[in-house]
């Protein structure tokens, strides 16, 4: 499982950077996307994976080991919020962009 | 602190977000309601940032808690997030009170009537600087800081046209690659010490296992070159000069204090993680720093010889000063980093007082570039008598304008009889004689070539500044043209060049509380004991009684 969610983080994280690097605005944007998604399913992992845990204690006697870290779980939450606000917020620029320019070039204008 | 101090601790965070809040309720053809609101609101911070400032240096002096430290939520620290006061802290918010304060009553000269919901965003950016320096924990800095970039992508686009979307496409792409590394760095530290408070992190980092020391430190340079792209660091700054240069004027001045929140939160982190305690990881990325810190200040200087235009020499003057400083955290000493707080504030005050100015000597300059002018012409047409109830316009305008931009121009430079040469020379000393060396020990030769940039970056500084003031001032063939300022428009930037006045006259008291906090900066188990021992409120009878 630790190698299959490597090699995923891994692909999402390569293609948004290859992404981010192109010079229209749309495969920006889309690379941002993918390397967020990428940061989340890290932070994800930095709780270690469980699989059937539960991330709530009950009363009683506890074993912390058969129990999933809560606190990267709600890191998550957050970032996705954030992220997710902040892409619509550079899609309207990206937009407005395109209206002034004319062009979807992230510089504005075509290189020569 | 007593019950109701200790509240005034989140009131800096509160205070501006009900004020944005209350903003967005009013629709943007009742300007003069929502200017007043915003303008209440700013100067109660600034008071209010004054008032924690007292606080926090009075706290020492009488043996008392150094550090004020508000738990939200009642919950005790190493599990809830804290709030922390310290004299870092309070500068902070003071500084960035006072550049409000100016940018603000600038902008109601007739910026704020360039785009929708300035007031809004204004306050909202206000809010994540003040949260930002005070949290006390990795993860809340992060929501902090990015409410502050949210709404300082809005403010950088305020005024609109071409040029603003172009710079703040590239800036916000920038920030939100910087945003992931960011967080990449975040969750590296919690899955190597299972904490994300600033003072159980300096507490638990001496512990760590070796096998994971490795990923420690990969986390926080991760987290290091994000707070580095924003305070612009070689070859991480191409963004700023452009970016500051098409934002408008008091959306400038106020971004000056963005970067030095990068430079607040990398002086805090690695003195408080990596300091002198932290057992092998003592000293982690401090020489990176201080190599980094000087390329960039070598940078930031040739930048400001080859500016063209006023903006772009503003812009680099913010790289040459963020480079200064961040070669001074890389030399990890108090005397340096208590010379490199002063110099701080100076040049935070002076770049924001010159991005100012430049509007107003640019205005003239080429009628068809003053894009303001179109957008208020039907407005001054309409109700000229509004016009000048707003300000009269100053006589003498070339000269009173001549002579801020003289103050700029020594200021940035640093030179005598002004707080940027207070600042340098302070510095410079400290470099020479730094606290707790052998009084026989000579000074590496890295701190000599530290010395000299600082030095011919002050030089380049001075011969840009001449050059744009020859050029603007004394060599128009048909005299210069003469802009109209009003007296709401000069006063800002008087304000800011008094403050770095004053700056000088009171250097020595200062001085003292810049090397008060350079000490409890260096020595920062105070402030993990004051974090990690806070008291939780008790509840009282009648709250317990309740259901």
């Amino acid at each position: 499982m630790e190698l299959m969610l490597a090699i995923g983080i891994g692909v999402l994280i390569g293609s948004g950077v290859w992404l981010l690097l192109r010079t229209r605005t749309f495969q920006v944007i889309i690379g941002l996307s993918l390397i967020a998604y990428g940061v989340n399913l890290f932070i994800f992992s930095m709780g270690r994976l469980k699989t059937n845990a539960a991330p709530i204690l009950e009363a009683g006697a506890v074993d912390p080991s058969r129990y999933a870290d809560p606190i990267p779980q709600a890191l998550v939450l957050t970032a996705i919020v954030i992220g997710f606000a902040t892409t619509a917020l550079f899609l309207v620029v990206l937009l407005a962009s395109r209206g002034l320019t004319g062009s979807d070039h992230v510089d504005g204008t075509e290189s020569k | 602190m007593t019950d109701a101090a200790n509240h005034l601790l989140i009131a800096p965070v509160v205070l501006p977000l009900i004020a944005g809040a209350a903003l967005m309720m009013f629709d943007e053809r009742r300007h003069t309601l929502k200017a007043m609101i915003n303008a209440v609101s700013t100067l109660l911070m600034l008071v209010l940032a004054v008032h924690l400032l007292t606080l926090a240096d009075r706290g020492a002096a009488d043996g008392g808690a150094m550090t004020g430290v508000y738990l939200l939520g009642n919950w005790p620290a190493p599990f809830g997030i804290v709030l922390v006061l310290d004299r870092l802290s309070a500068l902070m918010l003071v500084l960035a009170g006072l550049l409000a304060v100016a940018a603000l009553v600038f902008a109601l000269a007739r910026w704020h009537r360039g785009g929708p919901h300035f007031h809004t965003l204004f306050q909202f950016l206000l809010m994540g600087v003040n949260g930002a320096v005070l949290t006390g924990d990795l993860f809340n800095l992060f929501v902090f800081f990015e409410v502050m970039l949210a709404a300082s992508y809005g403010l950088a686009l305020h005024g609109s046209g071409p040029a603003r979307v172009k710079a703040g496409l590239h800036y916000i792409a920038i920030n939100l690659a910087a945003s992931s590394l960011f967080l990449i760095g975040v969750a590296l530290i919690y899955g190597t010490t299972g904490t994300l408070n600033m003072a159980d992190l300096a507490a638990r980092i001496p512990e760590v296992p070796e096998a994971d020391r490795m990923l420690l430190h990969a986390g926080a340079a991760l987290l290091g070159i994000a707070f580095l792209v924003k305070a612009g660091m070689w070859p991480l700054c191409f963004w700023l000069p452009t970016t500051y240069t098409a934002a408008a004027a008091p959306v400038a001045a106020v971004f000056a204090i963005l970067s030095k929140v990068g430079i607040y939160i990398l002086l805090r982190l690695s003195l408080l993680l990596f300091g002198a305690t932290a057992g092998a990881s003592s000293g982690f990325g401090a020489s990176w720093l201080f190599v980094g810190g000087l390329l960039t200040l070598a940078f930031g200087a040739i930048g400001m010889l080859s500016s063209q235009s006023m903006g772009r020499l503003a812009g680099f003057s913010i790289i040459t000063s963020s480079g200064t400083l961040i070669a001074a955290i890389g030399l990890s000493n108090a005397g340096v980093t208590s010379g490199a707080l002063f110099y701080m504030v100076s040049s935070t005050l002076t770049v924001s007082a010159f991005f100012l100015l430049i509007e107003l000597i640019e205005r003239a300059q080429d009628p068809s570039m003053d894009e303001l002018a179109a957008f208020t012409a039907p407005d001054e047409d309409a109700d000229a008598e509004t016009e000048d109830e707003v300000g009269v316009v100053i006589p003498g305008t070339l000269a009173v304008l001549g002579i801020c931009f003289a103050g700029c121009g020594l200021l940035l430079a640093g030179l005598p009889p002004l707080s940027g040469f207070v600042g340098k020379l302070a510095l410079l000393s400290a470099m020479l004689s730094p606290i707790g060396a052998e009084p026989e020990s000579t000074v590496p030769g890295s701190t000599w070539l530290f010395f000299a940039l600082l030095i011919l970056s002050g030089l380049a500084a001075m011969i840009a500044m001449v050059r744009a003031g020859i050029r603007t001032f004394w060599a128009p063939a048909e005299g210069p043209a003469v802009p109209r300022v009003r007296l709401i428009e000069i006063m800002p930037v008087a304000f800011l060049l008094v403050l770095c006045v004053g700056m000088s006259i009171q250097g020595g008291a200062l001085m003292r509380y810049m090397d008060a906090t350079a000490q409890s900066l260096h020595a920062p188990s105070a402030y993990i004991e004051n974090v990690l021992e806070a008291p939780r409120v008790e509840r009282t009878k009648a709250e317990e009684a309740a259901p």
